[in-house]
């Protein structure tokens, strides 16, 4: 009992020699059997690991000793002591091999119990009965010991493999030493570590482990079965001996067998579903389990691996006990069954009228918001369903409690109603939606209501929609009387309804964002009015792609992942905002002003195979140019101080330098940031330049004791590719309605030139080509050249500094015409 | 996978109101797999229990997802006792540990396993769960083999009872070292 005490405490104790002498009393071999275990490891907590080498030889003996619970005890204190005393810990692989080969334990029961007797004989007069420990069955010990020779070994690759070739014994997996099950399936998780490292392993090891699914433990044949599931690359007649281990797990009556198969199940119905099919109909058993989670694997398992025909029936079977299940449950199985639509779109009658039953049923905000959006993606990748699915939508409103649902189906009557053959239907419940409910849902109502009457054919229907329209006029809240106001202008200028309603065309929203909030926080920016032409536009589909959800089949067989999915990586728009925050942190560059325009990829200037990895930022301002320098050191033990890019430009640019920014110190794998400026000698000419770059630092060696770099170093250089500054920097690529701008633009300057490109093996090279030189947007698909001989390419782009917007006709044959419309 | 020993994150025994009777976390030092630091507040793990009291409270079943971790559980009495282990580990091995520690819990209190008598042989309960689990480490799934490891019996602690046998023995005692001292001289 004192263990368990000193054990605890052992985290505040600072000195600890009385406790530690004690201990080791009782560690000696002719004391208690019942003491040493727990004194073994309660030692283990409190000993520094500098003490770890004088009592080595007391860990070496007990390791081997015939009693189990001593050696365990002594296994699992070495295994705790690993990371802190590694080299004194290693000593001890042999013993701890020893005890791997397991010991028959049949004559220590008579020793221990004479010793203990013994010992009893000699304290005390009073002896009751001799204490006789009851020897381990479970081999428990070999568990503990082949972790530990894992742990010791782990970095030797050669030494764990020649470990799992011992211990596996034969190509069957009978003949092996282990006896206990837990260290076979730790041996089984070794051997699938070798086989992901060492493909020549793979076959032999594949081999042992097959015959390991046919053990007649559980526990390891549903660890082997798990782990050739989770191999990479694993084929489909591979799969079919842990499948069928599986699928009898799955009728097992306990209930964990069932969790664990399933779940297996899941996880590779993502990359195998065919496979996984021949267990459909146990799965479709496990359906209506009394265990929860049991169910949604098998459900979800099933949705995805499901073919038309069983969709039908699963369609039935899930209708049946929807009522029965808890909220999030409900919202799992709804979105297996959008993902299920979006897979099989002949289905879509019937997945339609199922979502639009459980639409009317009750169920919580989560569930509802779940299955309208379900129904929004029908609606969206699934043409022949709109009808159906808008029709259904508008019933729901009609009795719907939640605010919000009402105003995105609303939204999207507006948008999809008019483009409908009869719009008119729809006009009903909108207007309905006006007079019956509170006030967000009745500005969304007018909003969707103009949509219809400004987008219409026949001025029939316009003239109906401004009759209504002036009744709202009259409404009590003022969201909706302004709103009713604005859309009845906008009938009479045409010009302005085509930019409210039907612009292609929206600000990209991050770059908004960020512009906005600059302008916000810069106090001297108020004076002007908040200049939106210089934010670059995408085009509705690219932003709905932004935003669009992943189909939920390839997330839910992780229902709680903590190692969650790595952030995707930064937006354009997001570097550019990024770029501009750290140069508003350098003190030198605030008197530059407002950065205009920064490239969005850093340009490489050394192989990536190379001792340092410089790429470059360009930054563009009113009167200077920045260039920034991301440098990392991949040499180990040494730190380069001083580090500068000098830049000199080759031909006569119109720049002129002004300062360098090193990076003070840069060490091993940690990158750093570098600036170097130059003025532009003209603030409204596109200089273009190319520039002869070369590293100049001071390199240090580490002193590899100390971790602190030594006093002199050398100086040293270091040549970079040379650095081009073209017309391509100043172009942002931008989105917009290629005809419009074009027909408004014909006022401006005009420039053509006709290129040959006899370089350009195909239309479709060339294409890219040129919309790499220029940095501009392809618009209309146009970057997919249709024939082979003639096309027409349109680009558009942002000319940095308020230079204005260029736009790009290029129509080519195999002698190319380029037609360049520039304003400045 | 979890290439180490330490399998178990937790051991919770739990009564029917969701209070804690006992409960272990453990945060090994040497855990090669460190994931960031969970339920190491009270706070923290007192939520959890509830969440996952609230989960597991119907009897019938033994083994579910919460919040992030396995847990396999069983229904003894009026107490619940849980192992919490990671999504990634093997269902039986934790289920295996769950089973020997209840055992071996229920052969120390004779089959009393609940929460007046688990209160009251506090010492015991915690010994057994000391000689189930080290830190992390299945030490043992022997479920009489831990019972016996933790049934000492109490040779030290003995009470001195002044009755006639006693006296009894302590003159025969004197009576013997007196013949021998005397025998010496």
């Amino acid at each position: 009992m004192v263990y368990l005490a000193i054990k605890e405490l052992a985290t505040t104790a600072e000195d600890v020699i009385m406790v530690t002498s004690s201990i080791m009393k009782d560690m000696q071999p002719n004391s208690e059997v019942i003491y040493r275990p727990n004194a073994i490891r309660a030692l283990c907590r409190i000993i520094d690991p500098s003490m770890a080498q004088g009592v080595e030889r007391f860990f070496k003996a007990a390791i081997v000793d015939k009693n189990t619970s001593i050696s365990s005890a002594a296994l699992v204190s070495a295994y705790h002591l690993f990371p802190a005393a590694k080299d004194v810990v290693k000593r001890w692989v042999n013993e701890a091999q020893e005890a791997v080969q397991g010991k028959s334990s049949s004559s220590f029961f008579n020793s221990s119990g004479g010793s203990s007797y013994l010992g009893w004989g000699s304290s005390s007069s009073n002896t009751t009965s001799g204490y006789q420990p009851i020897p381990s069955t479970s081999y428990i010990t070999q568990y503990h010991a082949l972790g530990l020779l894992y742990l010791i070994r782990q970095q030797d690759r050669m030494a764990v493999t020649k470990m799992i070739q011992q211990l596996g014994g034969g190509k069957t997996g009978a003949g092996t030493v282990l006896k206990n099950p837990l260290a076979l399936c730790m041996l089984i998780r070794y051997a699938a570590k070798i086989m992901e490292e060492d493909p020549n392993m793979q076959r032999q090891i594949l081999e042992l482990i097959e015959g390991w699914l046919r053990h007649k433990s559980d526990m390891v044949n549903l660890e082997a079965a798990r782990v050739i599931c989770e191999i990479k690359g694993v084929t489909a007649a591979q799969l079919t001996k842990p499948i069928a281990v599986l699928q009898l797990f799955l009728s097992s009556p306990k209930s964990s067998l069932r969790f664990a198969a399933t779940r297996t199940l899941a996880a590779l119905a993502l990359t195998h579903p065919a496979s996984v099919a021949t267990c459909n109909v146990d799965l479709e058993n496990l359906i209506s389990d009394q265990n929860r989670s049991v169910a949604t694997y098998a459900i979800t398992t099933l949705l995805k691996t499901g073919n038309e025909a069983s969709v039908d029936r699963l369609m039935k079977q899930i209708s049946g006990f929807m009522s029965e299940i808890s909220d999030e449950f409900k919202v799992i199985i709804v979105d297996a069954i959008r993902s299920l639509c979006l897979k099989f779109p002949a289905k879509h009658a019937s997945m339609l009228s199922f979502l639009s039953g459980v639409l009317r049923d009750e169920g919580g905000y989560d569930f509802k918001r779940a299955i309208v959006e379900a129904i929004f993606d029908m609606i969206k990748f699934i043409g022949d369903c709109k009808e159906q699915a808008l029709s259904h939508l508008c019933e729901f409103i009609e009795d719907c409690e939640f605010t919000k649902l009402s105003v995105r189906i609303l939204h999207l009557l507006g948008l999809e109603g008019p483009k409908s053959p009869q719009p008119t239907k729809y006009i009903r419940y909108i207007y309905n939606r006006v007079v019956l409910e509170n006030a967000t849902v009745r500005a969304a109502a007018v909003s969707s209501l103009a949509k219809f009457g400004l987008n219409a054919g026949e001025a029939k229907l316009s003239k109906s929609v401004n009759v209504l329209l002036n009744r709202c006029l009259d409404d009590v809240d003022d969201e909706v009387r302004d709103r009713a106001a604005m859309y009845l202008k906008l009938y009479e200028e045409q010009q302005l309804a085509m930019t409210y309603v039907k612009e292609e065309s929206v600000y990209s929203l991050s770059a908004l964002e960020s512009k906005l909030v600059s302008y916000l926080s810069d106090p001297d920016a108020g004076e002007k009015p908040f200049d939106a032409s210089s934010i670059p536009k995408v085009s509705r589909e690219q932003a709905a792609k932004e935003v669009a959800r992943p189909s939920t089949l390839e997330t839910i067989g992780v229902p709680s992942s903590s190692k969650a999915a790595t952030p995707p990586p930064p937006s354009a728009a997001e570097t550019q905002s990024q770029y501009a925050q750290q140069l508003a942190e350098i003190p030198e560059f605030t008197s530059y002003g407002q950065v205009l325009y920064s490239s969005t990829k850093a340009t490489q200037l050394t192989e990536s195979e190379t001792e340092y990895q410089v790429s470059c930022v360009k930054h563009l301002f009113e009167e200077h140019i920045v260039f920034q320098f991301n440098v990392s050191n991949t040499i180990a033990d040494t730190v380069l101080e001083n580090v500068a890019v000098i830049m000199e430009p080759q031909t006569d640019s119109g720049l002129s330098d002004d300062f360098t920014m090193p990076i003070a110190s840069l060490g091993a794998n940690s990158p750093g940031i570098g600036y170097v400026s130059f003025t532009r000698d003209e603030s409204t000419a596109y200089q273009t330049a190319s520039f002869q770059c070369i590293l100049k630092f001071v390199s240090k060696e580490v002193d590899p004791s100390t971790g602190e770099p030594e006093e002199e170093g050398y100086e040293d250089e270091y040549s970079l590719e040379d650095l081009e500054l073209s017309a391509a920097d100043y172009i942002l690529p931008t989105y917009v309605t290629f005809s419009s701008e074009w027909d408004r633009l014909r006022g401006g300057v005009t420039v053509t030139e006709t290129f040959a490109l006899p370089a350009m093996e195909s239309l479709k090279a060339a294409c890219d080509s040129i919309i790499e030189i220029l940095n501009m947007q392809a618009l209309g698909g146009s970057e997919e050249p249709q024939s082979t001989s003639i096309h027409t390419l349109q680009l558009s782009g942002l000319v940095a500094g308020g230079g204005g917007k260029a736009l790009v006709r290029c129509q080519k044959q195999e002698a190319a015409n380029l037609v360049i419309a520039a304003i400045v | 996978m979890n290439l180490s020993l330490y399998t178990v994150a937790a051991l919770i025994i739990v009564d029917t109101d969701g209070h804690r009777v006992l409960a272990k976390y453990y945060h090994p030092a040497g855990d090669p797999n460190p994931t960031p630091k969970r339920l190491t507040t009270l706070k923290e793990q007192r939520a959890f229990e509830k969440g996952l009291f609230q989960k597991t409270k119907k009897a019938g079943g033994d083994i579910t997802l919460y919040d992030g971790y396995l847990a396999v559980y069983k229904h003894s009495l009026d107490l619940i006792c849980y192992i919490i282990g990671d999504p990634s580990e093997n269902e039986l091995m934790l289920l295996s540990a769950l089973a020997s520690f209840s055992d071996a819990a229920n052969m120390l209190l004779r089959n009393q396993l609940e929460k007046r008598s688990v209160l009251e042989n506090l010492d015991l309960v915690l010994l057994c769960l000391d000689e189930t689990i080290d830190d992390g480490v299945i030490v043992e799934t022997d479920s009489t083999t831990i019972a016996s490891r933790v049934s000492r019996p109490k040779a030290d602690t003995t009470e001195i009872v002044i009755n006639e046998q006693t006296l009894m023995n302590a003159y025969q005692t004197v009576k013997e070292k007196m013949q021998q001292r005397i025998g010496q001289l």
